[in-house]
């Protein structure tokens, strides 16, 4: 009897025991120590109605998806010094929310007061950017495979990634946030590039006045409208060639072209890419959003006012041997608005900036 | 025992007399039926490579190059001897830089057995022609202004000519909806219909050929020199272009 009801203290000691070693299985998500199955939270990207309406669904990579910590992580990484080499610069020194993730200068300056060769680029609704080529010149074929360079830009952040990957290592928080994102506290260039490019795939911009014009939630003015007009003129504007439409509204092709700038190209752009001298001087049409924003314009940074650059499809075309053909209008130095043209026009590109955008507290300085 | 054995036996027979059976009225297969893009100048293959270096000469005796070539092919059937076809529903962008899409790879299976033509249209058809309906061609810009009619643009052929001087020139041979007269708008698609018999085996891989020089030959000369920009709203050059269009496409190999 005395024997039996040991047995059958100690069997449910052990059914005691299994039960807290189950329990504390499932319910302790310890981030701390997480094992290989340990999945941080999904957080698919929100597709504003007016991309839903009209746009593939964005493009995420299967090897690196949406999850709240590593949108987390990518943030803090994104506004903090700690990856350029003397930890003075940030990704959002030259990428700065009120300009729409650019800045205004023409060049920007490196930590050792270098002046880059190229406008830093405004950077939202990258997973729609169908071709996956990233830069003005298209070298990097992933926006986790752009987020590497500037680290180890010796005109931009110079940093080695050894280093900068060390300084993480080292730092107090960063190991457990990567720990949190990725179920490893082993930092490595690819996951910090992973975390950075997560969070710009949140930068999601589709709410200016020209969108809710099209959902049919805000009204434009007739200026406005007119320029609409001469945009989609293949004999006023022609700008929807490379630009988009009202049905196309990433306001990009997303590919390159010779737009026209030069009749000597010094920067060969997609040409050094490929190797190929019939793509000497083309670079990627930028989006339209959000210019108000965005200046100057231009892959060199060389027009300071929207004015300058209407004026130079108007008149200031210039013949190069790869020029795009739909610069048509070369020959006479561009389509040749007429002055009130030029005003609508302008007034249009403006509705297309989306101040809900730059001042969305997601996309501020966590830090 | 013994009756199992028998019946293994006749199921062995039945399958064989079915697999074996070459005769008669064989049972349709279900096969994949893909279709590969080509394009030709003449006769002469041109693909990415032939961008901006290789010269053509048109039939006005125009020197053109060519940097951008974009068509859209819809509705492509078959169409059996028993009077039914095979409908497929995929329309395809060609573009000549991504060699991906040179091939289309239908979801609807074809089955063995006698055709006797292959139909498709080039472009949209009116009731297909919906401006912003379709996303993959919205997010690659290929919609037409609904200003000259909306809908896509049916094809984007670019490049450089020489022009009277031997000056380089651009040309610009973008075809859509033709726009007669402000909100007045023509269709402008071309149905192609080709009379063809052929047995389908197996998988088969079917050849679309485009020969580009027939845009600018038959039955109009066009001449560069007289409209090579600024041509989507020009209701005569889009209607031009569909004249000349008739004689673009053939069938070519069907390999299976």
């Amino acid at each position: 009897m005395k024997e039996r009801s040991k047995k059958t203290y100690r069997l449910l000691v052990g059914i005691f025991a299994l039960s807290l070693l189950v329990a504390c299985s499932s319910n302790d998500p310890d981030p701390v120590d997480p094992n290989e199955d340990y999945v941080p939270t999904p957080k698919p990207l929100t597709v504003p109605p007016i991309f839903q309406r009209l746009l593939p669904p964005p493009l995420v990579p299967g090897d690196n998806p949406q999850t709240v910590e590593g949108i987390a992580l990518g943030r803090k990484l994104f506004f903090d010094p700690i990856l350029s080499g003397d930890g003075t610069q940030a990704c959002a020194s030259c990428h700065k929310p009120s300009n729409s993730f650019t800045d205004d200068t023409k060049f920007s300056i490196g930590i050792d007061g270098l002046e880059g060769t190229r406008n830093s680029m405004p950077i939202y609704n990258m997973a729609w950017n169908g071709n996956s080529k990233f830069f003005w010149d298209g070298r990097a074929t992933s926006l986790e495979a752009q987020a590497l360079e500037p680290v180890t830009n010796p005109i931009e952040m110079h940093n080695t990634w050894q280093n900068a990957v060390s300084s993480l290592q080292s730092d107090g928080e960063y190991p457990e946030l990567f720990n949190k994102a990725f179920g490893t506290g082993n930092i490595t260039k690819e996951l910090t590039a992973k975390a950075i490019a997560q969070f710009e795939r949140t930068l999601i911009s589709a709410n200016s006045p020209f969108d809710k014009y099209l959902l049919g939630e805000g009204t434009l003015t007739p200026q406005e409208l007119n320029g609409f007009q001469i945009f989609m003129d293949e004999a006023r504007g022609d700008c929807f060639h490379c630009h988009g439409n009202e049905n196309s509204p990433l306001w990009t092709d997303n590919i390159f072209h010779n737009n026209g700038l030069d009749a000597v190209i010094t920067d060969k752009g997609l040409g050094n890419v490929t190797g190929d001298p019939s793509q000497d001087g083309w670079f990627k049409s930028p989006s339209l959003r959000n210019l108000a924003y965005t200046a100057p314009y231009m892959h060199d940074g060389r027009f300071a006012t929207l004015e300058e650059v209407i004026n130079h499809y108007s008149e200031g075309l210039v013949y190069s041997e790869t020029i795009d053909p739909l610069m048509k209008a070369v020959s006479r130095g561009g389509v040749h608005l007429t002055e009130p043209d030029k005003a609508d026009l302008k007034a249009f590109l403006l509705s297309l900036s989306d101040s809900s955008f730059i001042n969305n507290p997601d996309f501020q300085d966590p830090n | 025992m013994k009756k199992i054995i028998l019946l293994f036996a006749l199921a062995v027979v039945a399958f064989g007399c079915k697999k074996d059976d070459d005769g008669g009225d064989p049972t349709p297969q279900n096969v994949s039926v893909d279709f590969k893009f080509s394009q030709n100048w003449g006769g002469a293959p041109v693909t990415q490579a032939d961008f901006n270096s290789s010269i053509y000469t048109n039939a006005a005796g125009n020197f053109v190059t060519i940097s951008k070539l974009r068509y859209l092919i819809s509705r492509i059937s078959l169409h059996k001897a028993d009077g039914s076809s095979v409908d497929f529903t995929e329309y395809q962008l060609v573009d000549l830089t991504d060699p991906t899409t040179l091939n289309l790879s239908p979801a609807l299976t074809a089955t063995t057995g006698d055709y006797t033509g292959i139909s498709f249209v080039y472009g949209f058809n009116e009731a297909d022609n919906i401006s912003g309906a379709y996303p993959d061609l919205n997010a690659a810009n290929w919609n037409w202004p609904s200003m000259l009619g909306g809908g896509y643009h049916f094809m984007q052929m670019e490049g450089s000519f020489d022009d009277t001087n031997g000056a380089p020139q651009p040309y610009a041979y973008h075809n859509g909806t033709a726009r007669v007269s402000p909100d007045v708008f023509e269709q402008n698609f071309i149905s192609f219909d080709f009379n063809q018999n052929f047995t389908i085996t197996g998988d088969a891989t079917i050849e679309i050929k485009m020969d580009i020089s027939e845009w600018y030959k038959n039955p109009l000369t066009w001449d560069l020199n007289d409209r090579s920009v600024d041509l989507m709203m020009n209701y005569l050059a889009q209607k031009d272009m569909q004249r000349n269009g008739a004689s673009v496409f053939s069938i070519g190999a069907i390999v299976q």
